[in-house]
């Protein structure tokens, strides 16, 4: 019989990251956040290397589950939009929209060097150069692509600094 | 010689390693279209269009070129269905127009500041952006189901349009090119060590794949060769390379039709692997391990017994798999599902996974006991490779030479081809060919007939990659 494999256990979250989050969340959506964060990834034209990790991370080792955090496929469903890709020109119009789609309040979050600043190909004529060109973006966590043990910290600094 | 089509016994050839290029004029160029020969990619550069075929009788392979006259060549697709993307590929990006062929756009969805980018002297932005043109199916009355460009899960950024009678999957159109993030340009001008880093970045799970293909484009260019050591690194990587990214295939696909126990355990063998990547090689997907003239690095000893225990561990679970994706409900869902058509496979000259499972039945199920069967000979061969690295030295230097290479490698998804042409040490044209050009047109004929509530599966199950293709 096959061994269901289990989760692994986790460090704790880096203080200081929790700290400058914190500052940057306004207190009045800290009370209607809650403790869960439903997370939406968009593709703004990654290369697919930061949902390699993303996917890794939706895996039975890091189980998100245990913190509160799920994926989910309508932005209208989503607390987080967790963007990856350099935005491309071509795939403005679709982050516009599923930014219009998610329900106040929201967090953008910048994942992988290219979506931080459009990464190697920052500047190049197809690109934007990640979703702070054309969104607020709350949170960015570097990387190429970032590895998931980085992403938990990042989403779960995110969801430290939103509780009460 | 006499084994060459009659199309070329004439025609101009042009130093390229290592196959010859011909130059033709417009008459060969379509007279050698018409013989039995497989387009594996198609491309341009400022003054012509290339064309990269494999001679079915001979098993040749054959690189091409025609100078546009006048703006137009002869368009490849009256013959090659497949070779529509690309022509549209190259009006975006070149402007050279295919004569006869299909010039809506593919990767200039109207958002450029410039159009015909790469052509010697750009075009102004096109006036607005369209909406995708789709073909027209039948008298109107079919539902239309638009999926994409953002889709479900997490995945890559493409749009499907498909056409349903009921539930039923009448036609599948696919429009890609949302994620074009200029790669191309940016490699033009650069020399192959600062240019490598894009070759890396054209599609994350075929990071290797890419960057051999590149390097040995290069070193072909150059007339020389990475030493031993390289060369068997290269394929370690490429060996774990494929077995990371097909064991995430598999997860995919497995999470897809909710099998819980099959998708966390190809999940943590695939984690365990990329632990391993990253005790070895310092990077989970060995981005940028590979350089132009060799590798950028070695695992040390450490690193080489970290390989060795991962892989031992995987060969030891992948008759558990085996037998998760061979019984209950899980096989029943893929057997009969997205059965690709053999005929197909070869005229579009797909290979790899999907070519495989066609010698048993063709199904999703036969690609995946077919990604089975590529895990556990890449196991064993890279188990082999760590026991017998040669010695010697990891790079040579790159001289800045002139000259035309092709190189390839094969990734999870088929063989990447890299073409390249230097001048001076510095890249004067490049294109890489990914696997998803073959891949696609495939997909599309494979979920016509199908239910509209499979086409996800489907897709998933013959594994298409979208951003190597975008460029
Ligand atoms: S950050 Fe790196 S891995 Fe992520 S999309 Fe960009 S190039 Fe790919």
């Amino acid at each position: 019989m096959v061994r269901l494999p289990r989760a692994e256990p986790v460090q704790a979250v880096d203080a200081e990251t929790v700290a400058s989050l914190k500052q940057r969340l306004d207190a009045a959506a800290q009370a209607r956040l809650g403790h869960g964060l439903a997370v939406r990834h968009v593709n703004t034209g990654s290369c697919n290397g930061c949902e390699l990790e993303l996917r890794a991370l939706t895996g039975v080792l890091y189980d998100l589950s245990r913190f509160g955090l799920r994926f989910v496929d309508q932005p209208a469903h989503a607390d987080v939009l967790l963007v990856t890709g350099p935005l491309t020109r071509n795939l403005r119009q679709a982050l516009e929209q599923a930014w219009d789609a998610t329900p106040d309040p929201k967090w953008v979050v910048a994942l992988g060097d290219c979506a931080v600043d459009g990464g190697v190909f920052k500047g190049e004529y197809a690109v934007l150069g990640g979703p702070g060109a054309v969104l607020p973006v709350d949170l960015t966590i570097g990387g190429c692509p970032p590895s998931p043990a980085r992403i938990l910290a990042g989403l779960r600094a995110l969801l430290e600094a939103n509780s009460p | 010689m006499n084994m060459l089509p009659p199309a070329l016994r004439d025609a101009t050839m042009e130093a390229c390693q290592p196959w010859a290029r011909f130059d033709l004029t417009a008459l060969q160029w379509s007279a050698l279209a018409r013989d039995p020969v497989t387009l594996l990619s198609a491309w341009a550069d400022t003054a012509r269009v290339y064309a990269l075929y494999r001679h079915r009788p001979s098993g040749l392979i054959l690189p091409v070129s025609v100078a546009p006259d006048d703006g137009s060549y002869p368009a490849l697709s009256i013959w090659h269905p497949v070779a529509a993307w690309y022509e549209r590929t190259i009006h975006d990006l070149w402007g050279h127009v295919p004569a006869g062929g299909d010039t809506r756009p593919w990767l200039d969805h109207g958002h450029w500041p410039q159009t015909a980018v790469m052509a010697a002297r750009p075009g102004p932005p096109s006036v607005a952006a369209e909406p995708p043109e789709f073909q027209e199916v039948g008298d109107g009355t079919f539902m239309q189901w638009p999926i994409g460009p953002l889709t479900a899960g997490i995945g890559e950024a493409g749009h499907l349009r498909l056409t349903l009678d009921g539930t039923r999957i009448v036609r599948a159109e696919s429009r890609l090119g949302y994620t074009h993030k200029g790669t191309l340009l940016l490699m033009r001008g650069k020399s192959p060590r600062v240019a490598a880093r894009f070759a890396a970045r054209l599609a994350g799970d075929a990071t290797v794949a890419h960057s051999v293909a590149f390097a040995v484009a290069t070193e072909m260019a150059l007339t020389l060769q990475a030493p031993p050591r390289a060369v068997a690194l290269r394929s370690l990587m490429g060996g774990l390379e494929r077995i990371a990214t097909l064991l995430d295939d598999l997860t995919s696909l497995a999470g897809l039709l909710g099998d819980a126990r099959a998708h966390g355990y190809c999940g943590e063998q695939q984690e365990y692997v990329r632990r391993g990547l990253a005790g070895a090689f310092g990077h989970r997907l060995m981005m940028d391990g590979v350089v132009p003239g060799g590798v950028a690095g070695e695992p040390d000893a450490n690193g080489l017994s970290v390989l060795r225990q991962v892989l031992d561990g995987l060969a030891e679970s992948l008759l558990a798999i085996r037998r998760l994706f061979g019984n209950g409900l899980l096989a029943a869902r893929l057997s009969g599902l997205g059965v690709a058509d053999r005929q197909l496979v070869e005229t579009l000259g797909v290979e790899g996974i999907v070519a495989e499972a066609g010698r048993f039945g063709g199904d999703a199920a036969a690609r995946c006991s077919a990604r089975l069967d590529a895990i556990a000979r890449d196991t064993e061969a890279c188990i082999g490779l760590l026991s017998a690295l040669p010695e010697g030295p990891l790079a040579i230097a790159l001289p800045a030479n002139s000259g035309e290479g092709i190189g390839y490698a094969a990734s999870a998804r088929g063989t990447v081809w890299h073409w390249l042409r230097l001048d001076h040490g510095q890249i004067a044209a490049v294109f890489p060919t990914d696997p998803g050009w073959a891949l696609w047109p495939l997909a599309e004929a494979t979920l016509a007939g199908a239910a509209a509530g499979d086409a996800a599966a489907i897709q998933c199950s013959l594994g298409l990659p979208v951003s190597g293709m975008d460029l």
